[in-house]
């Protein structure tokens, strides 16, 4: 038995002797960036010691027992069977044990779910497969998407360090300052986690839940969506940014500008090239998870829009689809998550690429036909 | 014999447990109304208050969100508002049904933090009962409330958020049936 | 099963019936334990090829295999065939051999209804399965399908699940009325309840679990039903209803569906240590009282696995509180089973391996879950691998690891001969170890925090993915060899005594009977004068 021990010894130093050192140092979890934070880092590592502790003590007195009381030629087993002290005794001390470490930790519960008023509250919603983000006092929002590209999914590309865990808008906090999030969701129950800020709130539909923190000092915090969703349940991460107050001010600022912009855009005159690269970009960034980079979908959940009599022929339920989703289906609507341009140059890319042009009626789209759909003068 | 009785009296404990698990459904309704843990109050509640309570300060934030494929424009005329417990408040919402159908739709309220719902007194929303609105049409109503002087000192805020659901479908259904 | 074919020396004018209409139609218990046995063994490879796929996908970061969606349905029917296919229907298997004999009974109370709730077994799993060939493909929700992702946004299949469940769930309640009035009313005489063999306690309480919460279960799935095809708002927040309300009425059920595993297991490793220790267990009556806390407790712990839901404090503390309570009474039994080593005359027979590896592992395990049980550190840990490794730890080197010591243990008793003691051996360290290289790791990954139930992974994760994978496909490897060593014992096993285990001499009525057990046992109940004593 004890060469048994050595082999697997020797076994598991061989096969790990490969790993780089990276790996040993994800055994534990991080302190993270907020008091908070720290705090239930301090209850994890005092109950993980203690169990440690724990598991220690019954395996070593296990190994001392199989060692020590092995069959032996001439020595009979003893036949006592009982003992009520004993029991007492281990129960008694267990359930003193478990007292002690249920102290810290209703404090530290008590601390999480502190209500103190939030000095800028954002409202976080999940959706099937990003999150949004809107910053209440300041009346702006947008979309949070996972940026890694598809090649590099594909293994085509290769990854870096924060493959999947990169966005191309995060959310934007200032240091110092009490954030409150509220927390629903769109469609599914989802889950909003940042481990730095050890804060994770499921996102339910229909429902708002809370969460708040304070930081201390500028970073950047990366976390994943922590509920079974969907299919894209692992590609929808979540990255906050927390910049100096001063810097977080501009940021808005310039949120609120770009919102202003957004609406003179739509008023513009479009060339067709002009949509169609922007439109080619959208469905690169929106579509191609359902409807792939071909065009050619999944049917019969995703259809394909190429050939398809809607794309060719249709605009007008073209339009209505994309501002109003499809009931029933996966099919989200975008009104809310692309602006009057993408939409517009998203329709006339799909209405234009994959031969759907030659085909169909190849009619465009421009932003000043969305914006009046959604004021409904259509 | 005896083990025909044990059967029978396994059998009807199994049958109990099943109407249990039905029972758990109202239960935890009242479980919520009682507690307001799920941020849920149902229905208006009282209208006015004995002024000689004291009162303070508390900010409510108004929150508007969508269901998916729910496309109706659904705001708030503000999104934030202080207000004195005890008072009557009044903060309006916009609805626009921005397709080319009627539509019917339903407002769920959800205050945050739980614990505050019981304390946060609707006289009259819409999320009492369904909106109905034609293609393109637009109408606005008021939620009026009052914050229960006895609000937990401990919280100094709350948060009433809506989540809009398209229930077209279900009505249409109900009228059909009968 | 073939073992009673081979008793042709045994005189019994009532023997078996020949051919398929045999197992078709039969009342005999063994013959039903073995049937159980065999489903819940062929479960275990179909559900561990889904674990393989689960594994080669996340080998290394990068999609590998198979699409997010098809992952998805691999995760999800993982989970259910190992808890509804493999875990539940083999305790029940080891229920049908061994209580009647241990209880010196000649068979179950309810012998057709037995027969019943076996066969709607395989018809519950054919439904499941046939949903891969359905348009919109299997379930995919994750074993816990929570709404409304598994009512609004299932694919069509889940009517079928739906269906699947319910009948699981028929069988179950079936075989816990059967088993507790078999225990209530044909126990020999002289046989009191705190008389009985551990097994025939720690059956007797699941049963009572089973009966109490299955049909909650029933009901929750009917509510999903009924959201989907009668337009019903249970969970539907739109409706009036909330997606949170699956969650409790599901946990109900749930948490003490996790005991129902266990408990089962805890007996077989009493008896399996008393044996192999020749010696009688430490502390019986706190052994049956801890069970029975462990049930009753049971019942009030479900919201920990909703600690970050949006409960308000009282709630997540109560909670706390009662599931670091429930570590109290199984802490008890661990140190039973020491203390009945302690002192005793211990040798290291197969069965006795995965006895002892239970207990160690058990303990890692469980103390995993009291890590869990706190709350504020649960926000860090609620749905990440720190889970997957918890609950792995208590049901593979926990439950599968008590069902295996069972199958060596009782395997020459049902058959009459000796399995191969070397391989059995080998398949023990081979298990071990890749037990531990599978899931040891996962408590690392998950603190580091990834989350459940993804197709892929951030780089920081890839190395010891790679090593849960290896150890996975070694642990897939080593339960092939296990089948092999079943089929050698029973076509080509050297003849076993009456006794089999030298230790088990006066220690269960099963052990007065000859190897194989003759097809029909104790039509006339034996006396307690034949058993040494133990409690």
């Amino acid at each position: 038995m004890f060469r048994a021990i050595k082999f697997t010894l020797s076994l598991l130093a061989a096969l790990t002797a490969n790993f780089s050192f990276g790996a040993w140092d994800d055994l534990n979890m991080s302190p993270g960036a907020t008091q908070l934070s720290q705090e239930i880092f301090g209850l994890h590592m005092t109950v993980f010691y203690v169990c440690l502790a724990i598991g220690i003590a019954v395996l070593l007195a296990m190994a001392f027992i199989l060692f020590k009381y092995r069959k032996k030629e001439g020595v009979e087993p003893a036949d006592f069977d009982d003992s009520t002290a004993l029991e007492i005794t281990w129960t008694v001390l267990f359930a003193l044990i478990l007292i002690v470490l249920a102290v810290p930790a209703t404090s530290v519960m008590i601390k999480a779910y502190d209500n103190e008023e939030g000095d800028i509250n954002i409202l976080i919603t999940g959706h099937q497969w990003k999150w949004q983000y809107e910053y209440i006092e300041d009346e702006v929002g947008f979309f949070s998407n996972l940026s890694t590209s598809l090649d590099k999914r594909n293994n085509l590309a290769p990854k870096d360090e924060n493959y999947l865990l990169e966005v191309d808008e995060p959310l934007v906090i200032p240091t110092n300052t009490r954030v409150r999030f509220l927390i629903t969701a769109n469609d599914v129950i989802h889950s909003w986690w940042v481990p730095d800020f050890a804060i994770k709130q499921d996102a339910i539909p229909g429902f708002v839940n809370t969460g708040w923190t304070y930081v201390n000092e500028p970073g950047v915090f990366r976390g994943q969506c922590t509920e079974l969703c969907g299919q894209y349940h692992g590609y929808m991460p979540i990255v906050v940014k927390a910049v100096s107050p001063e810097e977080y001010s501009t940021f808005i600022n310039d949120k609120k500008e770009a919102k202003i912009q957004q609406a003179l855009l739509t008023e513009k005159l479009w060339s067709t090239s002009e949509l169609m690269e922007i439109g080619e970009a959208t469905y690169q960034k929106n579509c191609v998870a359902c409807h792939q980079v071909g065009g050619r979908g999944i049917p019969p959940v995703f259809p394909s829009l190429v050939g398809s009599e809607i794309v060719m022929r249709n605009k007008a339920r073209h339009i209505e689809i994309l501002m109003e989703g499809v009931q029933g289906a996966a099919m989200a609507s975008y009104a809310e998550q692309l602006t009057e341009v993408e939409i517009a140059a998203v329709i006339t890319y799909t209405r234009q690429a994959w031969g759907n042009a030659e085909t169909g009626d190849g009619k465009i789209v421009i932003p000043k036909e969305i914006l009046d759909y959604k004021t409904n003068k259509l | 014999m005896k083990a025909q009785k044990s059967t029978l009296k396994l059998i009807l404990f199994t049958f109990g447990m099943f109407g249990f698990g039905f029972a758990l459904v109202p239960l935890y309704d009242v479980f919520c109304d009682i507690t307001g843990l799920n941020g849920k109050v149902t229905g208006p509640t009282i209208t006015s208050y004995d002024q000689e309570l004291s009162t303070r300060e508390v900010k409510i934030t108004f929150i508007t969100s969508n269901n998916k494929q729910m496309p109706w424009s659904f705001k708030s005329s503000s999104p934030q508002m202080k207000v004195e417990t005890g008072q009557d408040y009044l903060m309006d919402f916009t609805f626009t049904n921005t397709t080319n159908k009627p539509m019917i739709a339903q407002a769920v309220p959800s205050v945050s933090p739980g614990r505050g719902a019981r304390y946060f007194h609707k006289t009259e929303c819409f999320c009492f009962e369904q909106q109905f609105l034609e293609a393109g049409e637009s109408i606005t109503i008021p939620v009026k409330f009052i914050i229960d002087p006895e609000l937990p000192k401990d919280i100094p805020s709350l948060a009433l958020g809506y989540t809009l659901f398209d229930v077209t479908e279900e009505f249409a259904n109900l009228q059909a049936i009968n | 099963m073939s073992a009673v074919i081979d008793s042709h020396h045994d005189d019994h004018h009532h023997g078996p019936a020949k051919g398929f209409s045999r197992w078709l139609y039969t009342t005999n218990h063994k013959d039903i334990g073995s049937m159980y046995l065999w489903f819940s063994l062929v479960m275990l490879f179909i559900g561990g090829a889904m674990a393989m796929v689960i594994r080669a996908e996340l080998f290394e970061p990068g999609s590998q295999i198979v699409s997010p969606e098809f992952y998805n349905q691999m995760v999800t029917n993982h989970g259910l065939i190992m808890v509804f296919g493999v875990i539940m229907p083999a305790f029940v298997g080891f229920a049908n051999w061994m209580i009647p004999m241990q209880i010196g009974a000649p068979d179950m109370a309810l012998p057709r209804l037995n027969n019943l709730s076996f066969w709607i077994l395989p018809v519950a799993f054919g439904i499941l399965l046939s949903t891969f060939f359905m348009e919109g493909g299997a379930p995919n929700f994750g074993w816990t399908f929570y709404a409304p992702l598994s009512t609004e946004y299932a694919p069509p299949t889940v009517t079928f699940f739906i269906f699947s469940v319910h009948i699981m769930g028929a069988s179950s309640i079936m075989g816990s009325i059967n088993i507790i009035t078999t225990i209530l009313n044909m126990r020999a005489p002289g046989m009191t309840l705190m008389k009985m063999p551990l097994f025939v306690w720690s059956w007797f309480i699941t049963a009572y679990l089973l009966i109490a919460v299955m049909p909650v279960l029933a009901g929750a799935v009917t509510m999903m039903l009924m959201d989907i095809h009668a337009g019903t708002s249970f969970f539907k927040a739109g409706g009036g209803g909330d997606p949170v309300l699956f969650q409790h009425i599901f946990w109900f059920f749930g948490h003490p569906e996790v005991y129902i595993m266990i408990l089962p297991a805890f007996g077989i490793v009493s008896h399996i240590i008393e044996t192999f220790s020749r010696k009688p267990i430490f502390g019986y009556s706190s052994m049956v009282y801890a069970i029975a806390s462990i049930a009753l407790l049971s019942f009030v712990v479900w919201a920990h696995h909703m600690f970050t839901v949006g409960m308000p404090i009282a709630g997540e503390l109560f909670f706390m509180y009662s599931t670091m309570l429930i570590a109290i009474p199984t802490g008890v039994k661990v140190f039973n089973w020491l203390s009945t080593m302690f002192k005793g005359s211990l040798t290291f027979e197969t069965p006795m391996l995965f006895a002892i590896a239970f207990v160690a592992l058990f303990t890692i395990g469980g103390l995993s879950g009291i890590m869990l049980a706190i709350a504020p550190a649960d926000f860090q840990y609620h749905d990440t691998y720190f889970v997957v490794a918890h609950f792995h730890y208590v049901l593979v080197p926990g439950a599968l690891f008590s069902l295996l010591a069972a199958a060596y243990y009782w395997i020459p008793k049902w058959t009459g001969k000796m399995y191969d003691e070397t391989l059995g051996k080998v398949h023990f360290w081979m298990s071990f170890i890749s037990v531990n290289l599978t899931f040891f790791p996962m408590h690392f990954v998950g603190l580091a925090g990834m989350p459940r139930r993804i197709p892929d992974y951030a780089m920081q994760f890839a190395d010891w993915n790679m090593m849960v994978s290896v150890g996975a496909f070694l642990f897939g490897i080593s339960q092939l060899l296990f089948l092999f060593i079943v089929l050698k014992c029973i076509y080509n096993g050297k003849a076993a005594t009456t006794e089999v285990w030298e230790g088990a001499k006066d220690r269960g009525f099963e052990w007065t009977v000859d190897s194989p057990a003759p097809y029909h046992t104790f039509s006339s109940p034996p006396s307690m004068e034949s058993l040494k004593s133990s409690s």
